[in-house]
């Protein structure tokens, strides 16, 4: 009875709410393809818990950005491309839609005709399609932070720094353990350009999806015995690696993951096995940012926090969810400071990405200072310069064992631009000037 | 001979159409005009792609009882194909289509040689190796994908005769048209002599041979037009509706998705393909939604999708108790209880 109940009053709330849709407040939308089941959950859950959590602290500690409530749902994709694809058809009729967030290359992808069509902005922090970081050709794709070439620069520099510099990688040998997936293979060619480059060897082995099974890949490992192995992995292959790397006399401390094998929920299941394992990051681990502090006192005070888990608080991936809330949330901002404060459109919240410049005084008045570094989007530059730092993990915390490192961005930009131009004039899309960039749809 | 005795049933069997007739023409004409965009892509596309797959599958399995778990095999086929021949030969897109449907067919082929000496698990164990064996030759080789770095391109846009068939109306069209005129063709198919073989094979392959039914050829034609129409399926779902191809898409789950289809909407019927679809496709769109809708940001929507599950789980267990033969049967059931009670 009480569920029956339940559900009218639902479908009243809903017709009432669809009817006085005119007169609402001002809002702005995130529609959150989220993935909370399936192999990736963990990423899922942290990853969309931090984003939430931080929405939950602007709206209830400052009323929204400016007087603009953030409203939200979550449509649930378990990481596959058609799920994916049919929650973005399900979310776009909402109103007010400020940016997507799908984290997974693979949806990303399917949605960039969509979302440029739409002209409402694609968010894929630390991942995504690496091309779509030259906003002259991708104007809504924002591989926000930390693109996947950079990531390998990143890394392979920190292995340098190891070795006593870039010249001491000559005749060193690499192999890079991928996950079997769109993701997985985005960084193939940039190995395969460093170590010429550097004149390494590099070898490349694929994981087929999800990765739980591995004693072929690292039976191949122990035959070409490496200097270093690169994790590239994703969800539940990470600690399979880590295990089956000490099942066959592998050193965890030569083994270096990727941005999405950094996170507790990657080690902790490997035990012993992960001591000594280092990975990148863009974003430190820990509670004691204020930022975390106000969402622990303002929200899971309160009550109202979205990680079931509170032990992790202050994880890689909740912290990730974080930042990526702080940049959605200044990009809205800054568009404000322009447009007006009050609900923008897609285009215009576009425009406050390609002006999301956080230098780290910015970064300090946001509770975030040693979180994370600063960002510098610009119309042609979507990734925004991020910094990368390396943590080791000690058994039971990560512990940052670098300063914050730029990527050898220069280095990088002329591969993307090539790739990128060749997308556009296989698509026949024009290449944007800064004026373009300038004029914004309202 | 047999044309003069079939005659005169089929003038009268025209009128027993009339609710294809009707559906079809709500499909074509009303559809487009009122539904909405989401409906078009979200739900009708997938399912005609989906139900497609599942006709040609169900030729297979259904009326010639080779059991196949390598569908999505070839659907990849299909789309890889399609991709390459527009990559590379820039083809008119029916003869696309044609070519790509002819590449599955031939892959089908092969794959369906140990069926000349396989049956029942065995055959299916060895149908998984064209799955396994698909998959990762189109991950393996970067020429299928045209060396994109992440294995995932985006299909390029659909002309025909000079016109962009890339609004989602015309997208839905072109699928509705293909599906159409190949159920049809399908139909014809199970109703002609080959038809009446492969039956024959299912039902008692010793008796069919004694009787002179080829058992190899009849085979080997089924794998031949199962796999081609199961190719346009593949095509369907990456140029129709997703529009974007990659290896993983087309993976065991889709295979097992494309069987569960035919299982639950009923084997060996061409209604069945398209109800079975329906089910796979639709329904678990409709509970997701009605549950956002009744318990949305009060429950963890992890524990609701799980929730779901266990409901559709469920939901094809009691479907099957009731009636093993599968939805189309429970279809002709309540037809049945209608026609007794008007």
């Amino acid at each position: 009875m009480s569920f029956l109940k339940r559900i009218t009053i639902t479908a009243l709330a809903v017709a009432t709410l669809a009817a006085g849709s005119a007169a609402r407040a001002d809002e702005q939308y995130f529609p959150l393809q989220s993935y909370r089941v399936g192999p990736y959950a963990a990423g899922g859950t942290g990853f969309f818990g931090g984003f939430i959590d931080y929405m939950t602290l602007i709206n209830t500690r400052d009323g929204g950005v400016n007087g603009v409530k953030l409203v939200w749902d979550e449509c649930e994709t378990e990481y596959a491309v058609e799920k994916g694809v049919e929650c973005y058809q399900r979310q776009k009729s909402h109103a007010d839609i400020a940016a997507w967030n799908p984290l997974s290359v693979g949806i990303a992808y399917a949605m960039i005709d969509g979302v440029t069509a739409d002209k409402v902005p694609l968010i894929t922090v630390n991942h995504g399609r690496t091309d779509t970081t030259d906003g002259r050709v991708f104007p809504y794709v924002f591989p926000l932070l930390l693109n996947p070439y950079s990531e390998t620069s990143g890394i392979v520099n920190y292995i340098a720094s190891k070795e006593g510099g870039l010249e001491a990688l000559k005749g060193k040998k690499i192999v890079v353990l991928y996950h079997g997936s769109p993701y997985g293979k985005e960084t193939i060619p940039i190995y395969e350009l460093l170590a010429a480059k550097y004149g390494f060897t590099v070898v490349q082995i694929e994981v087929p999806h999800p990765g739980n099974e591995q004693g072929a890949q690292w039976l191949q490992i122990r035959r070409e015995a490496p200097d270093y192995v690169v994790l590239r992995g994703w969800g539940v292959m990470n600690p399979v690696a880590l295990t089956t790397a000490q099942r066959n006399g592998f050193p965890a401390d030569h083994i270096i993951g990727n941005v999405w094998s950094n996170s507790e929920e990657d080690v902790i299941p490997a035990g012993d096995a992960a001591i000594g394992y280092t990975a990148i990051t863009t974003q430190a681990s820990g509670n004691q940012y204020p930022v975390l502090q106000d969402i622990i006192k303002t929200v899971y005070d309160a009550g109202q926090g979205n990680l079931s888990d509170k032990s992790r608080i202050g994880s890689v991936y909740h912290n990730l969810g974080i930042v990526n809330g702080i940049l959605n949330v200044e990009a809205i901002r800054i568009a404000q400071a322009k447009f007006g404060n009050r609900t923008l459109t897609g285009d215009e919240v576009r425009w406050g990405f390609e002006h999301l410049q956080l230098n780290p005084a910015r970064v300090k008045e946001l509770g975030a200072e040693n979180l994370f570094h600063s960002i510098n989007v610009t119309y042609d530059n979507h990734e925004g310069e991020g910094y990368v730092t390396f943590q080791q993990w000690d058994g039971k915390k990560w512990n940052v064992v670098s300063d914050w490192i730029a990527p050898d961005w220069a280095l990088l930009r002329p591969i993307i631009t090539k790739s990128s131009e060749a997308y556009a004039a296989e698509k026949g899309l024009p290449i944007r000037t800064s004026e373009e960039a300038d004029q914004v749809t309202q | 001979m047999s044309a003069i005795v079939d005659t005169p049933p089929q003038t009268q069997n025209y009128l027993r159409h009339w609710p294809l007739v009707a559906v079809l023409l709500a499909a074509f004409i009303g559809v487009p005009a009122f539904a909405p965009v989401y409906v078009l892509e979200a739900i009708l596309l997938p399912f005609l792609a989906l139900a497609l797959a599942g006709v040609g599958l169900n030729l297979l399995t259904g009326y010639g009882g080779q059991v196949s778990l390598g569908s999505a095999a070839f659907m990849a086929v299909g789309a890889f194909a399609a991709y390459n021949i527009q990559l590379r030969l820039a083809l008119a897109l029916p003869v696309t289509i044609l070519l790509s449907a002819l590449t599955a067919a031939t892959v089908g082929l092969i794959f369906g040689l140990p069926s000349l000496r396989l049956r029942g698990f065995y055959l299916a164990v060895s149908t998984l190796a064209a799955q396994f064996f698909v998959q990762w030759a189109l991950t393996k080789f970067g020429w299928f994908s045209n060396y994109s770095p992440s294995g995932v391109i985006s299909a390029p846009g659909l002309t025909l005769f000079g016109y962009s068939l890339d609004s989602t109306t015309s997208r839905y069209l072109l699928a509705l048209t293909l599906v159409t005129l190949i159920t049809l063709g399908v139909w014809a198919f199970t109703n002609g002599p080959l038809g009446n073989d492969l039956i024959a094979i299912r039902d008692n392959e010793t008796a069919a041979q004694i009787i002179g039914v080829p058992v190899l050829k009849t085979k080997l034609v089924a794998f031949a037009v199962s796999s081609a129409i199961i190719g346009v399926a593949g095509f369907l779902w990456a140029f129709t509706y997703l529009r974007t191809v990659e290896p993983a898409g087309f993976d065991l789950d889709r295979s097992f998705d494309i069987l569960f289809i035919i299982i639950i909407g009923g084997l060996a019927t061409l209604r069945g393909a398209f109800l079975g679809a329906g089910l796979i496709v639709v329904f678990p769109l409709l509970l997701s939604r009605l549950s956002a809708l009744a318990f949305g940001g009060m429950i963890d929507s992890g524990v609701l999708e799980l929730v779901q599950r266990i409901i559709l789980g469920s939901l094809i267990i009691a479907f099957l108790i009731v009636e093993p033969n599968g939805l189309a049967a429970i279809l002709d059931r309540v037809k049945r209880g209608f026609a007794r009670t008007f």
